[in-house]
C-alpha cells in the first residue's frame, strides 16, 4: 500500500469535485439551505395551521332544542363558535366541510333530565379533520361541564358530597426525563433516518461520476495507462467518495441543529408547568456520537456505490442501478422511525436498520454500551466486504472494459 | 525495446462465445525505430497495445517492455511507457497543467523535477498560452499538445500510439505524426496502429499487417514489396488480409 499515491489520487479528484456543480450542490446547498428551510419551515407551517384552526370560529348547526332554551342559550354563548342556522342538508354540508359539526339536542331534553331519564346528545362530526376535531372538542367539553354542573345539582339536592363520585383520582406521572420522552422519541428517529439518507445521497454523484462518467469521458484509459495500480487508483476515488457522503451527512445534523436552536429561540411563549417540553435541541455529544457512527455506514455506502458504478458504461446506466438501491436504504431507516420497533440483539446485527435505531437512542441521549459495540463492529465487518468487493471489481477486465 | 512473445487474448462473449481477439502474435521493436501496426477495424491492434500497455492482461504468452514482464511487473512497465490514443481523453475541470502535474506525480516525479519538466515541455510545445485553461474548455489541438504533454512527462524509453490520429483534421494530425517522428529521432522506441496506408508508409521502418487477431506479414516496406510482388501498399494490404477478411467478418 503506498499513501502517497493513494493521495495523489485523492487530491486529484477533490480537486475536481469542487469544481463541480453537482457535487457541491449535494454536499453543500442541500444540507446547509434546503434542508433547514424544509425542516423548520415544514414544522412552522403545521404550527401556524394548527394555531389558526384552533383560533377560528368554527360553525355550529343545532337540531333540536327549541324545547331546552337554557342548553341552547348556554351552547350560544361557548366562547369561539358560531352558531349558525340548520339547513335541511346538514349532513352534506358536513361531508363538503362546510360545517365543522351539528349537534343533535333530543327532544324534551331539559323536561327528561328534570325527570331523570336516560338520553343521549349526538355531536355529528367528520373524524380526522383537525377543524372538525376542534370544534367537536369544544361541544363535548360545553356539554361535560353541563352534566357534571346537574349532577352537582342532584347531589346538593340529597344533601351528599361532590367526592362520592371520585372516590379517587387516577394520573399517568412521566417519570421519564423530558428530552428523552414524548416528541423527542420521534425527532431521534428522524435526525436518524436524515444521517442515513444524506450520507448515501452525498456519495451517490461522485461515486458514479468518477468510475461510470471516467468509462464515458474516455479517461479511463488514461488513467489505466500510468503507473498507479488499480488498488490505489479506487481506494483514492473511494476516500473522495466518502469524504462528500460524510461531509454531507456532518453538514446536515449541524445545520439541523441550529435550525432548531433558531426555531427554538423564535419560540417566545415559556413553557407552562406541566406542559410538555415542545422544543427540539440535539446536543453537542449526541451530534458527535451520531457522526461516529455514521462512519462505518458511509464507508459501507460508499463502498456498494463504488462497486455498483463500477460495473455500469456510463453515468445513466449508473443512476438506473442506483435508483433501487435508495429504496433498500430508505425503508430500513423509515422503520426505524416508527414507534414501538426498538433494538434487539437480532435487529442489531440487520444493516442499515441497526445504525438508525441506534441514532434514535444517541440523539435523545441513551448509550446502550452493548448495542454501540456490536453494531459498530458488525457495521465495520459489512463495510469492509463491500471494500473489499468494490476493489476486486476494479480489477476486472471485463467489467472495466465491459462493451 | 518491446518483445511480443506468442501474445493471446481471448475474450468470452455471450452470442459468439470465444473470441480470439489476439492469436499468437511475437514481434520485436527496436529503439530507434518506429514500428507500425497495420490492420482495419477489429483487426486486434488495440488488443494488442493495450496488453503492451499492460491495460489488459494477455491469456497466453507474454511481452517484455524494456526488459519488464507485462504480466510480473505491469506497474513497472507502465513507468515506462508513454500511451496515446484517441479514446485516452483527458479530466475536464483540470486545468492542463494541472493534468499533465497529475500524471507526473503518478509516475513517481518528485515536486522539483516535475516543475522543471512541465515547464519544459509547455514551452516546447507552446503550449504556455493555455495551461491554467480546464481541458473541457480547449479546442482539439490544444487537446492534442495537452495528451501528448501527458505522454512524455515521465519521458519514458517506450511510446505506444494507438490510431493517434483516428477523427482529427489535417492539422492536428500533423501535430502528432511529427511528435512520432521527434519520439524516433530522440531514440524512443515506438510502436503505434492505424488503418491509414500513407501514415504507414511515411512513418514506419517496420510494417506488421495484423488480421483477425494473427500477424500475418512483418517487413520493411521495401521487404513487403518484394514479399508480394506489389508496389502500392495498399494493394499488398488487399493481398495479405483478403483471404482472411470473410472469415473475420462471419465472426
Amino acid at each position: 500500500m503506498s499513501a502517497r499515491n493513494i493521495g495523489i489520487v485523492y487530491r486529484k479528484e477533490l480537486t475536481e469535485a469542487l469544481r463541480d456543480r453537482r457535487t457541491l450542490i449535494t454536499m453543500f446547498v442541500l444540507p446547509l439551505i434546503i434542508f433547514p428551510l424544509l425542516s423548520v419551515g415544514f414544522g412552522a407551517m403545521i404550527a401556524v395551521l394548527i394555531g389558526k384552526a384552533k383560533e377560528e370560529s368554527p360553525k355550529v348547526m343545532i337540531i333540536g332544542g327549541e324545547d331546552s332554551p337554557g342548553v341552547l342559550a348556554g351552547l350560544k354563548k361557548v366562547p369561539k363558535i358560531q352558531v349558525v342556522p340548520l339547513e335541511a342538508n346538514w349532513k352534506d354540508e358536513v361531508i363538503n366541510k362546510q360545517v365543522p359539526v351539528v349537534v343533535e339536542i333530543p327532544e324534551g331534553f331539559e323536561r327528561n333530565l328534570a325527570g331523570q331519564k336516560e338520553q343521549t346528545v349526538l355531536i355529528h362530526d367528520y373524524e380526522g379533520d383537525l377543524k372538525s376535531e376542534i370544534a367537536k372538542d369544544k361541544i363535548e367539553k360545553y356539554f361535560n361541564e353541563y352534566r357534571d354542573s346537574v349532577v352537582k345539582d342532584r347531589l346538593a339536592a340529597r344533601n351528599l358530597p361532590v367526592s362520592i363520585l371520585k372516590p379517587f383520582v387516577i394520573k399517568p406521572h412521566n417519570v421519564a426525563p423530558p428530552e428523552k420522552s414524548g416528541g423527542a422519541l420521534f425527532f431521534g428517529g428522524f435526525i436518524a433516518y436524515i444521517v442515513v439518507f444524506l450520507c448515501l445521497n452525498g456519495g451517490m454523484h461522485p461515486a458514479m461520476d468518477l468510475t461510470a462518467g471516467e468509462k464515458e469521458r474516455g479517461t479511463m484509459e488514461t488513467i489505466l495507462s500510468s503507473p498507479i495500480s488499480r488498488s490505489h487508483l479506487v481506494l483514492g476515488k473511494f476516500l473522495l467518495v466518502l469524504t462528500t457522503a460524510l461531509t454531507t451527512a456532518a453538514l446536515s445534523v449541524i445545520s439541523m441543529g441550529i435550525s432548531f436552536a433558531i426555531a427554538n429561540a423564535l419560540q417566545t411563549k415559556p413553557i407552562q408547568a406541566g406542559e410538555a417540553d415542545t422544543t427540539l435541541h440535539i446536543g453537542f455529544g449526541a451530534a458527535l456520537s451520531v457522526f461516529i457512527m455514521a462512519v462505518p455506514l458511509a464507508v459501507l455506502f460508499s463502498s456498494v456505490l463504488i462497486t455498483i458504478s463500477t460495473f455500469a458504461k456510463s453515468y445513466k446506466e449508473a443512476q438506473s442501478y442506483i435508483m433501487p438501491l435508495i429504496f433498500i436504504v430508505i425503508i430500513p431507516a423509515i422503520a426505524a422511525m416508527l414507534p414501538g420497533v426498538e433494538l434487539t440483539p437480532k435487529l442489531a446485527l440487520v444493516p442499515i436498520l441497526n445504525v438508525s435505531l441506534l441514532c434514535k437512542e444517541l440523539v435523545i441521549g441513551t448509550y446502550h454500551w452493548n448495542y454501540i459495540a456490536i453494531i459498530f463492529a458488525s457495521t465495520c465487518v459489512y463495510a469492509s466486504a463491500a471494500l473489499f468487493l468494490a476493489i476486486k471489481m476494479f480489477q476486472r477486465e471485463s467489467v472495466l472494459f465491459r462493451s | 525495446m518491446i518483445e511480443a512473445r506468442g501474445l493471446s487474448k481471448r475474450f468470452q462473449d455471450k452470442k459468439r462465445g470465444e473470441i480470439r481477439a489476439v492469436d499468437n502474435v511475437s514481434f520485436t521493436c527496436q529503439p530507434g525505430k518506429i514500428y507500425g501496426l497495420l490492420g482495419a477495424n477489429g483487426a486486434g491492434k488495440t488488443t494488442t497495445l493495450r496488453m503492451l500497455a499492460t491495460i489488459l492482461e494477455p491469456t497466453d504468452g507474454t511481452a517484455i517492455v524494456c526488459g519488464h514482464d507485462v504480466i510480473e511487473q505491469p506497474e513497472k512497465v507502465r513507468a515506462n511507457v508513454g500511451f496515446l490514443s484517441t479514446a485516452t481523453a483527458l479530466y475536464p475541470r483540470l486545468t492542463a497543467q494541472e493534468l499533465v502535474e497529475y500524471f507526473g506525480r503518478l509516475n513517481g516525479l518528485d515536486e522539483a523535477t516535475l516543475k522543471k519538466r512541465v515547464d519544459n515541455i509547455f514551452n516546447r510545445l507552446d503550449m504556455d498560452g493555455f495551461r491554467d485553461r480546464r481541458c473541457d474548455k480547449l479546442s482539439t489541438g490544444m487537446k492534442q499538445k495537452t495528451s501528448i504533454a501527458r505522454t512524455l512527462v515521465h519521458d519514458p524509453p517506450v511510446m505506444i500510439f494507438d490510431e493517434p490520429t483516428n477523427g482529427l483534421d489535417v492539422m492536428t494530425a500533423r501535430t502528432i505524426t511529427a511528435f512520432i517522428h521527434e519520439c524516433r529521432d530522440n531514440g524512443k522506441t515506438v510502436i503505434f496502429s492505424t488503418h491509414i496506408m500513407s501514415e504507414v508508409e511515411k512513418l514506419c521502418d517496420t510494417i506488421g499487417i495484423i488480421q483477425s487477431g494473427k500477424l500475418l506479414s512483418e517487413g520493411t516496406l521495401a521487404q513487403l514489396r518484394d514479399q508480394h510482388h506489389e508496389q502500392d501498399l495498399e494493394d499488398i494490404f488487399v493481398k495479405v488480409v483478403a483471404p482472411h477478411y470473410v472469415s473475420a467478418e462471419a465472426n
